[in-house]
């Protein structure tokens, strides 16, 4: 059984068709990318996940659990944690508060402040520092960290690298290992291809609402996935 | 009566007017209005009874929720405090009928300008709030009012004063006479109010002003001036309401200020307007007649009476928002006074194709 | 030194109406809802107590202020659960329309239940206890208890804002309530607890100023108004501000009414209200909110 199974699922905004009859299957231990142009539909993936859009055909099924239905706060319960597009760090509260506000629903799991502290030294420093006084970097590191707190066995990670310089990109996706290790299963949906197939185990492309091609990285030709994700 | 606003350039180089009216049986409804008016006009000729008092306090609440309608469903303004004008237009007929001599039934216009200029500081102040508690300050200015013209003596101070140049011209004129002349000012403000009411939104103000209801920034953005078209929509409102408690003053040939001055006024027209529907110039209408018919048949019942007005506000406030009329727009498209702007395409033409990644398109309604 | 009682008089009552204040800006600062009804909900816990009072045989009502809490407190988490939730971020228009209704449904279902007159609630010999300072100058330990109560209170919250899991929450849920479901809060909870957190501590005040001295159903007004210029006074988003603004309302209310008169205590202190609205409208003590 998958980790994380959608089938023939298609999802509105109103009267707009954003995602039509999507199939895709995620094993545990994957690094999953979804890249795509803008207003391919990622993003719309992403927040089907995590629950703040209802697909209104098909199923997403997580571990067994139908979850189409199920509010975001207790898909956080079942182990699925997003890191949203744009961060949303909480800016009232500290780096220290952000984290333990991940750590709401008290899944058990090895992610605790300090092992966050450790995957990503930059913060350590920034403890008591409120959610407004962080660079991009910081702020992309808190809120991967953050979404760790909550133990998730799925994270979905919303184009992290927008508006990061390379090396900070680069920095980031060099936590992917040590996430694995600790049982976390990624999905992470980039509109900057380069980067993210070099640490991905499998990426589907979108185009259009439509998922235009699926594969392994190492299996699939630099003009296959050109043609994928400009359609042409 | 289809006036042409302006021109919208579509997708691939048309250019198609923007007019402002809706499709509506226009001359049948123009009848009826027209019929209804002169029916309204004639009715104290047989007599005044006390069916011409309901009528005078009809007018008054219809005039009031209009101008109440006007500052929440199109400025987004919601006003807990218009009471403070509506005491003050009838300490203002006072005033000048008792005091400055002029002839009662022209007080109204006093009203009516001391309503407006008193408006002025008063959204100066309130206007630096927002939302719930600009709300609140409009009652607290309200309640200033209320405490003032109780303590003061020479008003009469917490019983009120009689306005007694109009006692005697109802003495004078014979009660007929008397009562007649009001109710026929009092159905002219009425109109006045609607006319104010449509015209105002017709223009191109009322586009500000539905661009402000729709959404603050964007219409900023747009170059809307917030604050100016917000401020005069407050102003127009305090002298209609003013107009409206200038004539309750006049029927009732009194004034007191825990009447005048009382939030109870707010209740009433929040009510009206959201039972009836916020936004447009029908739901005030069904609004009113629906509180007037209530409030005849359970007043008696005191509290009750404001119990189920709470809770029918509430309610519709939440699962209808469109109130009644807007659950009638919704099913019939019947409008009385059309206020749409439409894109014309012309009866033949079909609208253009909108391009291919887009969803929605076509004519749409503003 | 008759001034001074004045003053000190005003800062005591300053202190109540930042106990009514608190309840009315928490519930705004966690989920932006001016609740009209505040004011009829500082008055309800008095009625609950005179209700345990009156079955149970006559006991003092002071016992009865932690039950009416608990009472409360299940009452404010109803009722944001159950009517008012459906009201939160959906504009400010329907909260305030929905809230005044309720406001009306609250004190006219009071006056229909208990009739419209002033009642007290008995608590014997401690209502005119005073504490004697100098012999032209006593101070009413009522006061003084809803004073330190008062400060007791704002306290609390502030560590229960900062310290708690919920209090994070609470801020949270405030700054970014589409994130705060994302990180598995539970909004709809979030709010009925906030709710019910500031009717417990308005419960406080309603009892004890139902002991010290009468209520009736038409009280509700003057508080939502006084609470409500006690939050701006002392400036949006901090709750030692409004601490602050209640007592500059106080002390002005008592002046005025030192100086012109009872009847004009209120008077003055609206226009004390409005002076600052005029000339520093963020308030003394105003946080930069981020919103």
């Amino acid at each position: 059984m998958s980790l994380l199974e959608i089938e023939n699922a298609s999802v509105y905004y109103e009267h707009f068709q954003a995602l039509y009859d999507i199939n895709l299957k995620i094993e545990e231990g994957e690094i999953f990318a979804c890249i795509g142009a803008n207003g391919a539909g990622k993003s719309t993936l992403l927040k089907m996940l995590s629950g703040t859009l209802i697909p209104r055909q098909g199923r997403v099924v997580f571990d067994g659990e139908p979850i189409d239905h199920m509010p975001p706060h207790r898909r956080v319960e079942l182990g699925i944690s997003l890191v949203p597009e744009g961060r949303r760090i909480f800016p009232s509260l500290t780096v220290h508060e952000n984290l333990m506000i991940g750590a709401y629903r008290n899944r058990k799991g090895p992610w605790t402040t300090d092992a966050v502290y450790e995957l990503f030294p930059l913060l350590q420093p920034l403890t008591k520092r409120q959610g407004t006084g962080l660079s991009g970097g910081e702020q992309q590191a808190l809120a991967i960290g953050r979404a760790l707190m909550a133990n998730p066995r799925l994270i979905l990670l919303d184009e992290i690298s927008l508006g990061l310089a390379p090396v900070v990109i680069k920095r980031i996706y060099e936590a992917f290992p040590t996430m694995l290790e600790n049982g976390c299963t990624i999905l992470v949906v980039e509109q900057d291809v380069q980067h993210v197939l070099t640490v991905a185990t499998h990426v589907a492309c979108f185009l259009e609402g439509r998922i235009a091609l699926q594969g392994v990285p190492s299996e699939l030709t630099g003009d296959q996935i050109t043609a994928a994700y400009f359609g042409v | 009566m289809r006036r042409m606003a302006a021109m919208v350039t579509s997708a691939d180089g048309q250019e198609y007017p923007v007019q402002v009216g809706g499709r509506t049986t226009k001359s049948i409804v123009m009848g009826v209005g027209a019929v209804a008016l002169i029916v309204l006009f004639l009715f104290p000729l047989f007599g005044v009874t006390d069916w011409t008092r309901r009528l005078v306090e009809f007018f008054c609440y219809l005039a009031a929720a209009q101008m109440w309608n006007l500052l929440l469903g199109y400025a987004g303004l919601m006003s807990a405090g218009q009471q403070a004008y509506i005491g003050l237009g009838a300490y203002t007929v006072w005033f000048f009928a008792d005091i400055v001599h002029i002839n009662p039934l022209l007080c109204v216009l006093f009203a009516a300008i001391t309503g407006a200029i008193i408006a002025f500081p008063a959204a100066a102040l309130v206007f630096r709030l927002r939302g719930g508690y600009l709300a609140i300050g409009t009652w607290v200015i309200a309640e200033i009012f209320r405490l003032i013209f109780s303590s003061i003596s020479q008003t009469g101070g917490g019983a009120g004063t009689t306005i007694g140049a109009a006692a005697q011209m109802a003495q004078t004129k014979g009660v007929d006479g008397w009562y007649s002349q009001v109710y026929w000012l009092a159905l002219a403000v009425a109109v006045l109010t609607i006319a104010v009411c449509y015209l105002l939104l017709r223009s191109r103000t009322g586009l500000a002003l539905k661009a402000i209801r729709d959404d603050d920034l964007s219409a900023e953005s747009s170059g809307v001036n917030l604050w100016r078209t917000k401020l005069y929509t407050y102003i127009i409102a305090g002298a209609g309401c003013a107009m409206a408690g200038a004539l309750i003053a006049l029927y009732s040939l009194q004034v007191r200020p825990g009447s005048a001055f009382s939030i109870n006024w707010t209740a009433y027209l929040i009510f009206i307007t959201v039972i009836g529907g916020i936004g447009t110039i029908e739901g005030p209408f069904i609004g009113t007649v629906i509180f007037y018919a209530l409030r005849e048949t359970t007043s008696k019942y005191g509290t009750w009476y404001f119990i189920v007005l709470g809770l029918l506000a509430a309610v519709i406030a939440i699962w209808s928002r469109g109130g009644i009329y807007g659950w009638i727009l919704k099913k019939t498209g019947f409008t009385l006074f059309p206020l749409q702007r439409r894109v014309g395409f012309g009866r033949s033409e079909k609208p253009p194709s909108p391009p291919a990644s887009e969803g929605g398109g076509g004519a749409a309604t503003v | 030194m008759d001034w001074v009682n004045t003053i000190v008089s005003g800062i005591l009552l300053g202190g109540l109406y930042s106990l009514f204040a608190v309840g009315l800006s928490l519930v705004f600062g966690t989920m932006r809802l001016v609740n009209l009804a505040h004011g009829d909900l500082t008055v309800l816990p008095a009625y609950v107590a005179l209700l345990m009072v009156g079955s149970a045989g006559r006991f003092n009502p002071l016992y009865a202020i932690p039950l009416t809490m608990v009472v409360m407190f299940g009452f404010g988490y109803l009722l944001q659960r159950g009517l008012l939730n459906r009201v939160v971020l959906k504009g400010d228009i329907i909260g305030v329309i929905v809230t005044f209704g309720l406001s009306m449904v609250i004190m006219n279902a009071l006056q229909q239940g208990f009739t419209a007159n002033s009642q007290g609630l008995d608590a014997g010999k401690i209502e005119n206890l005073s504490i004697t300072v100098t012999d032209q100058f006593a101070i009413g330990w009522l006061p003084l208890l809803i004073f330190l109560l008062a400060i007791v209170v704002i306290t609390a919250l502030q560590l229960y804002m900062g310290h708690t899991k919920m209090g994070r929450a609470f801020r949270a849920v405030s700054d970014d309530t589409d994130a705060a479901r994302l990180m598995g809060i539970n909004t709809k909870h979030v709010w009925a607890v906030a709710m019910a957190v500031a009717l417990l501590v308005v419960s406080i005040g309603g009892v004890i100023m139902g002991i010290r001295t009468t209520f009736s159903p038409l009280l509700g007004t003057d508080r939502l108004i006084f609470a409500f210029e006690a939050v701006i006074i002392g400036g949006m988003g901090s709750l030692w501000g409004t601490f602050v603004g209640g007592i500059v309302l106080g002390v002005a209310q008592l002046i005025g009414a030192k100086v012109f008169g009872s009847p004009f205590q209120h008077l003055v202190g609206h226009l004390v209200f409005i002076a600052i609205l005029a000339f520093r409208p963020q308030g003394f003590l105003a946080k930069t909110v981020t919103k």
